[in-house]
């Protein structure tokens, strides 16, 4: 079984999605990050979707389910490097990803997470 | 529709030669290869090749159905073939004659061939010709395409080069409209604020609108995409340049600027973006 | 390259979703549909194969690649024999938010397409066809 790779840096974690998601990929995604988040007291989560050239109701429900696990064991979700075909589809669909935060890249992602944190 | 009998699919194959020395020579005659964009030895090759992927073709397919896949290989060459002269500037009677004049060779051949049998030399001249004239056609359509994407592409490069994006500072971009924006050209300019965006990594993209006299609902409704598609991203956005006209459409249309930032004027937008990227302009000296 | 001009795509398991996806990138791409408008409709291809799979128990996906004069455009059918969509007026105003009850989608889908066509009926499986023009 695949397991996405989870990165740590400091209080944080990273992931990157690079593949094509299916079902159990998700599940075993969300199992691990509930775990890792705990096993450090991560204080943020930083999601890449740059390499995604679509995001459908699928991941857009697995964003939102990681958001809402993250802010329970209280930590910050961003989601970093939305393309822009991406984003004026979703916009289209009408999905507002509400809840979660957004920032150009991993860089500026983790600035946002820095600063929630620090304002604590 | 019929299929080619074997005998004639025989008679090309062996054929060959004299074949493609008299289609070239016709080709000659009709002053196709006068053109210096393209030589004789290129437009033999390209016979040589038509010609076998013809054969290979009409062995197995039938010539009503230009669609299927037999003749999938057939239909790339002549697209590519299409496309390649659109491109050097030809005209389309030009690229059409490259297959109709290889029809007086055939017919010749078919003549010697069947020369016992008027019969089957009726039917096969029919064939032959209803198979040259589809593929002449789809050729002529081919190139048509070709030309109106070469005018739809440079009307798009025209669109971006009349709307830059330009950048103020560091993570702060503009993009001036001027003039009646139509729905095609915000879409377009639209998208390419977004790309720029991602390439200079900037959080500010102001959009000013004062060179805007009117905006219509579906611009409107863009524009909002926009920005809303900017804050996905993760950056912001500044509208700047409202005038009340455009106000008053926004309020009358019902649309919900939620949360939009306004300025009313460029400057202003600019103070703003400084501002919120921790910087202010000090007097020198 | 895609020399064909139609062709059916079976959809019965996640994997196929990811394969008509990506079917539908080329096919999109070598047609002349710009980023956006490629993006916008495979992203509605994922959301309606996933339906075929999910709720239609599996099934195929017709493709064609069609013309009208200038235009050219990429023609698809979702067909399953399915148990079929109840209540068709409500499936198509579900909004499409993450964790939204049905999740069908259909609503975002067809904002994405230019032209899209429902049949359905419990019993009778579903046919959705969906076309975008370049």
């Amino acid at each position: 079984m695949d397991h996405i790779p989870i990165l740590r840096m400091g209080d944080f974690l990273l992931v990157t999605i690079q593949v094509d998601m299916h079902d159990q990929l998700a599940m075993t995604l969300q199992d691990d990050l509930s775990t890792k988040i705990s096993e450090i007291s991560a204080k943020g989560v930083l999601i890449d979707i740059s390499a995604l050239d679509i995001v459908d109701s699928f991941i857009g429900r697995m964003i939102g389910m990681i958001s809402g696990l993250s802010r329970i064991m209280d930590a910050q979700t961003v989601v970093v490097g939305m393309q822009p075909a991406v984003a004026i589809t979703l916009v289209e669909l009408g999905l507002t990803l509400s809840g979660v935060s957004t920032a150009l890249d991993v860089e500026r992602g983790m600035r946002l997470l820095r600063e929630s944190v620090q304002s604590q | 529709m019929s299929i080619l009998q074997q005998t004639t699919i025989d008679a090309i194959r062996n054929g060959e030669a004299p074949l493609l020395a008299s289609w070239i020579s016709n080709l000659e005659q009709g002053g196709a290869l006068r053109d210096s964009r393209i030589s004789k030895e290129e437009v033999s090759v390209q016979a040589k090749d038509f010609l076998r992927l013809l054969v290979a073709a009409s062995a197995t397919g039938d010539a009503a159905d230009l669609a299927k896949s037999e003749w999938a290989d057939s239909r790339q060459f002549l697209e590519s073939l299409s496309r390649s002269r659109a491109l050097q500037g030809f005209d389309s009677h030009h690229t059409a004659y490259f297959i109709f004049s290889l029809k007086r060779p055939l017919f010749d051949l078919l003549r010697s061939t069947y020369e016992h049998d008027p019969q089957v030399l009726t039917s096969e001249l029919w064939a032959i010709s209803e198979l040259l004239d589809t593929l002449g056609m789809h050729t002529i359509r081919a190139f048509q395409k070709s030309r109106e994407d070469v005018i739809m592409r440079q009307q798009e490069e025209l669109l971006e080069l009349s709307t830059p994006v330009v950048k103020l500072w560091d993570g702060v971009l503009a993009l001036p409209m001027i003039g009646t924006l139509d729905s095609q050209r915000t879409q377009v300019v639209m998208e390419s604020l977004l790309q720029r965006i991602v390439e200079t990594g900037s959080e500010i993209a102001i959009i000013d609108i004062t060179g805007v006299p009117t905006v219509d609902t579906l611009v409107a409704q863009h524009l909002l995409k926009t920005v809303t598609a900017i804050r996905l991203m993760g950056a912001d956005c500044i509208i700047s340049g409202i005038r009340p006209q455009i106000a008053q459409t926004i309020v009358h249309l019902g649309l919900d600027l939620g949360g939009i930032v306004t300025k009313a004027n460029l400057a202003d937008a600019l103070a703003l973006a400084l501002k919120r990227s921790g910087l202010s302009v000090v007097k020198a000296g | 390259m895609i020399t064909d001009k139609s062709g059916t795509c079976p959809i019965r398991s996640e994997q196929d979703v990811v394969l008509s996806r990506q079917l539908v990138r080329r096919i999109a791409q070598q047609h002349g549909l710009r980023l956006v408008d490629q993006t916008k409709l495979v992203t509605a291809v994922s959301e309606l194969a996933r339906n075929a799979v999910i709720y239609g128990k599996g099934g195929d996906m017709d493709w064609s690649v069609i013309d009208s004069g200038a235009r050219t455009g990429v023609r698809l059918v979702f067909r399953d024999n399915g148990p079929g969509i109840p209540d068709i007026k409500q499936a198509m105003t579900d909004g499409w938010t993450s964790g939204s009850g049905l999740g069908l989608g259909l609503a975002g889908a067809k904002r994405l397409v230019d032209e899209f066509e429902l049949q359905s009926a419990p019993g009778e499986g579903t046919r959705i066809t969906i076309i975008k023009w370049n």
